[in-house]
């Protein structure tokens, strides 16, 4: 509701933000879309101005059928969907435990948040170097100490180290939001169902996890999203190796290492198909939010 | 859901969650203390706690290595830079959607929200090759431009679901006292939502910040921020744990200062405002 | 000067119409209220004269100049909002001295209106103050402070009193009506409260639906509704409308009478009925009663105490000097 003066007053200030972001999306998704049906390898002297030769659906074909690709997409899968997990279980529990009232729970709620400001980067090289080193991390010396024989974590358990450094900084997120939920909760519903005589665990399945249930997919959402993208803590860690390279490490070596840039960009079109499919479910969600 | 509870109950629950917070925590406590600590007491074993010489040369050496202010003002210049030009955009679009919503407006905002999505990784190419002809690659304005577009749509949604809550009978108020469109920005909304902009600016300084795709792929020895300063430090090169430490403690310390004060806003503008 | 003229204005918000067609005449010093049930478009009226919503067809003019395409700042009118719409940031002083402030006015000239208008208002020792510090009467003063230091050709009210308590709304109607007297500007009030539509208004305006009812006096609309919506609407209790074949014993489809001209007897009248619920409200007593071969139960007015239990049987007479007829239309027969 507003005079057409307003409205075309609104549209101009919109204008910039939306500009800006239409050519940030548009330009480069039209060029990773044209590079993908080129045959462009830099390194062996293709060049945009000798022009490009067209290929078809071949890059996608190749990236598909290359032996690295299934294999990119099983680590994917597994970092994403551990770390959900850890982070969606610790954090529904962490936020009923931050819940309750105890002595110092603005300094608690602060330690427990604090992993969330660590840079990528400097979280996956303390976990690398102090924490997992095999000789001189902090559990390498705590597996002697119990007499046990120190494990290299980034080899030998590559995906599960990489699934324990990113939920560590997942962890506060999730915590936080759904602490807010909980927090949310009308204590008069608790009451009540505790005065109709359902016990603490009917409580926490039929009242406090169904109120839940709405931000925890938001988490989930909105972690699948940056988790499949995530970089550093790979590029940092393994580089790649022991079996953690995930799809969007795979299409950053094709691109950077090998210089494959038509199939890195069929990659990267896949890349795009799979976060789209994800963030419909999440625009859905948000969507209806705008609503009420 | 505060309850009441018995002083028995209170004290297992503290000690339960000052026992899994610390140990949420121990990784930056580990790495704070080991950046005092000299090489060889960095890889002690036992490990040392807090009886060992404190010492400050691994910040003078770090320093003198890598040039850390030089990092630091990059970081300060991308992250400061990319959110201030980001609010400028923001808040005119974030006023027009807040107060003359259209039907499709809600269109235009998923819309946004959905280029937040777009994986990094499938337009780097791409975006390496404009910087290429634009000779944008390594300079501070390159990536202040792509740190601001990244995080122009977070900065859209949260500005949007403050001015959401500012009643638009205000603004017609004082469009009917006599004010301009640009009086009414500058005089009524932009104050009645300080609170709302400020930890708006402040989620996107730290979203910036600690950003590690773009800074890592489009940035050499010059425009450099901290997450490229740090990932210098990726390949071990001898006794370097307490070196290692001090520059993280350098690279995190400013962040987690401000971190700490956005802890409320960090819910609403993370979820795009789904969760209060 | 304040004449406000609506000639044919329409409004449609998408595909709904809030206001089919509409014309209306408000002279200059004129107390006007629009009334009418929630939803009747007299708030988007209200704000179609303020410019705030854009007319889909059709003019205003105000004091003779067409000011349909004119922004709200520059049509010479002053609005007082339902939620006072105060601005939270700044004090009394600077919320009241907003719109000089914009009109540019110099800066002792500002100081000289404020401080008059605090005085006016009662505000003057509260100048200072954030208008989260007021309490809600002192909010509305200030937000008719903010309208008055402009000098406005009209004040436009948009439901004022609606988030008093009731014993402050009773006392700030006496304050605007006050103000009215002494500024002798044109005023325009919206309301849902017929109540406050006769204690205040010199021009009552009723709606329904977008659409004029009657425009009258108070006591116009009072003695001589036109239909059997204003019947209804204007009168506290409601008057009481009666169909079939009592009506017709009137020549009408519809017969309408207020309670308090009825008179009740233990003994004999026209019409014979049992007591149901009684409310004593010490000046009075309301008496609903079900009639024989009436199908709703009559509202009567009895001043005073009376003391007529649950069930006793009684006899109503209605004053034939004050029936109103209605016709199938549910107009006015006369």
């Amino acid at each position: 509701m507003a005079t057409q003066h307003s409205r075309s007053a609104a549209r101009l200030m919109m204008a910039p933000a939306v500009i800006l972001l239409l050519g940030w999306m548009l330009v480069p998704l039209t060029m990773t879309l044209f590079f993908s049906f080129k045959r462009y390898l830099p390194l062996r002297g293709d060049s945009l101005e000798r022009g490009l030769d067209w290929v078809g659906f071949e890059n996608y074909a190749r990236f598909l059928s290359s032996s690295s690709f299934w294999p990119s997409v099983q680590a994917t899968l597994v970092i994403v969907g551990g770390v959900l997990v850890v982070t969606v279980v610790l954090g529904v529990l962490l936020a009923l435990l931050l819940d309750q009232p105890f002595w110092g729970q603005g300094i608690v709620r602060i330690l427990v948040i604090a992993p969330f400001f660590v840079m990528p980067t400097v979280s996956a090289l303390v976990w690398k170097n102090m924490f997992m080193d095999p000789v001189n991390g902090i559990l390498a010396h705590l597996w002697r100490f119990f007499g046990a024989e120190p494990v290299s974590w980034l080899s030998d358990a590559s995906l599960q180290s990489i699934i324990l450094i990113v939920s560590w900084q997942w962890l506060p997120f999730a915590t936080l939001i759904l602490l807010t939920a909980v927090q949310s909760l009308d204590s008069e519903q608790l009451e009540a169902a505790e005065m109709d005589g359902a016990p603490a665990f009917a409580r926490f399945g039929f009242i406090i996890l169904p109120h839940l249930a709405r931000a925890i997919t938001i988490v989930i959402l909105i972690q699948t999203i940056f988790l499949l993208s995530i970089f550093a803590e790979i590029f940092v860690t393994t580089g790649g190796s022991f079996g953690t390279r995930t799809l969007t490490y795979l299409i950053f070596q094709r691109v950077v290492d090998s210089q494959n840039i038509g199939l890195g960009s069929a990659g990267g079109v896949y890349a795009i198909i799979l976060a789209n499919i994800i963030a419909i479910f999440l625009m859905r969600i948000v969507g209806k939010n705008l609503d009420r | 859901m505060a309850r009441a509870t018995t002083t028995r109950r209170k004290v297992i629950t503290t000690a339960v969650a000052w026992a899994i917070g610390l140990l949420i925590f121990f990784p930056i406590y580990w790495t704070i203390l080991t950046s005092f600590k000299t090489e060889a007491q960095a890889i002690n074993d036992p490990p040392l706690f807090f009886f060992f010489d404190w010492t400050l040369e691994n910040y003078a050496i770090v320093q003198e290595r890598s040039d850390y202010m030089r990092f630091l003002w990059n970081s300060v210049v991308l992250a400061g830079g990319s959110t201030l030009l980001g609010i400028l955009v923001a808040v005119p679009a974030a006023w027009s959607m807040a107060f003359v919503p259209s039907k499709r407006t809600k269109d235009i905002l998923l819309w946004m929200l959905s280029t937040k999505m777009l994986p990094a990784v499938g337009v780097l190419y791409p975006i390496s090759l404009i910087f290429v002809q634009f000779n944008l690659l390594d300079t501070r304005i390159g990536l202040v431009v792509v740190l601001m577009l990244i995080n122009l749509p977070i900065i859209v949604w949260m500005l949007y679901t403050y001015f959401k809550e500012i009643p638009v009978e205000i603004l017609e108020a004082a469009r009917m006292d006599g004010a301009s469109l640009r009086e009414e920005i500058l005089y009524i909304l932009t104050p009645m939502a300080v609170p709302g902009i400020a930890s708006t600016i402040l989620l996107n300084f730290i979203l910036a910040w600690n950003e590690a795709f773009w800074t890592l792929n489009l940035t050499a020895a010059k425009a450099g921020p901290l997450t490229a300063f740090i990932a210098s430090y990726s390949s071990p090169e001898g006794l370097f744990f307490a070196k290692l430490s001090a520059a993280s403690t350098m690279a995190i310390a400013p962040i987690l200062v401000l971190g700490w004060f956005s802890q409320k806003q960090l819910v609403r503008g993370l979820t795009f405002g789904a969760v209060k | 000067m304040g004449r406000i003229v609506l000639d044919q204005v329409k409004k449609r918000f998408g595909d709904v119409t809030v206001i089919p067609e509409l014309d209306l005449e408000i002279e200059d010093g004129e107390f006007v209220v629009f009334v009418g049930p929630s939803g009747c478009g007299k708030s988007t009226l209200l704000r179609l004269i303020a410019g705030l919503e854009d007319v889909t067809d059709g003019k205003i003019v105000i004091d003779g100049t067409d000011a349909t395409e004119v922004p709200p700042a520059r049509r010479g009118l002053a609005m007082v909002f339902q939620s006072y719409a105060l601005y939270p940031h700044m004090s009394v002083r600077k919320n009241i001295a907003f719109p000089l402030r914009m009109a540019r006015l110099a800066p002792a000239e500002q100081k000289r209106r404020v401080e008059q208008a605090a005085e006016v208002l009662n505000l003057t020792d509260y100048l200072d103050r954030r208008p989260g510090q007021l309490s809600g009467g002192q909010r509305q003063r200030v937000a008719i402070g903010r309208a008055i230091v402009r000098e406005p050709s009209a004040f436009l009210f948009d439901e004022p009193l609606s988030n008093l308590d009731a014993a402050l709304r009773v006392g700030m109607r006496l304050e605007i009506s006050e103000l009215h007297k002494r500024l002798k500007t044109t005023m325009i009030y919206v309301t849902h409260d017929q109540v406050e539509a006769m204690t205040m208004a010199d021009k009552i305006v009723v709606l329904q639906a977008g659409v004029i009812e009657q425009v009258g006096s108070p006591l116009e609309l009072y003695r001589r509704p036109r239909n059997t919506f204003v019947a209804g609407f204007i009168g506290s209790p409601k008057m009481n409308l009666i169909c079939g074949p009592e009506a017709a014993k009137h020549d009408a489809t519809t017969i309408g009478i207020r309670p308090e001209h009825i008179d009740i007897s233990e003994t004999d009248g026209a019409w014979k009925g049992t007591i149901g619920v009684s409310e004593h409200l010490g000046s009075d007593t309301f008496f609903h009663v079900q009639c024989d071969g009436l199908a709703e139960p009559l509202t009567v007015r009895a001043p005073g105490e009376r003391a007529l239990s649950y069930g006793a049987d009684v006899h109503l007479t209605p004053r034939r000097e004050h029936m109103h007829r209605f016709d199938a239309q549910g107009l006015r027969i006369d």
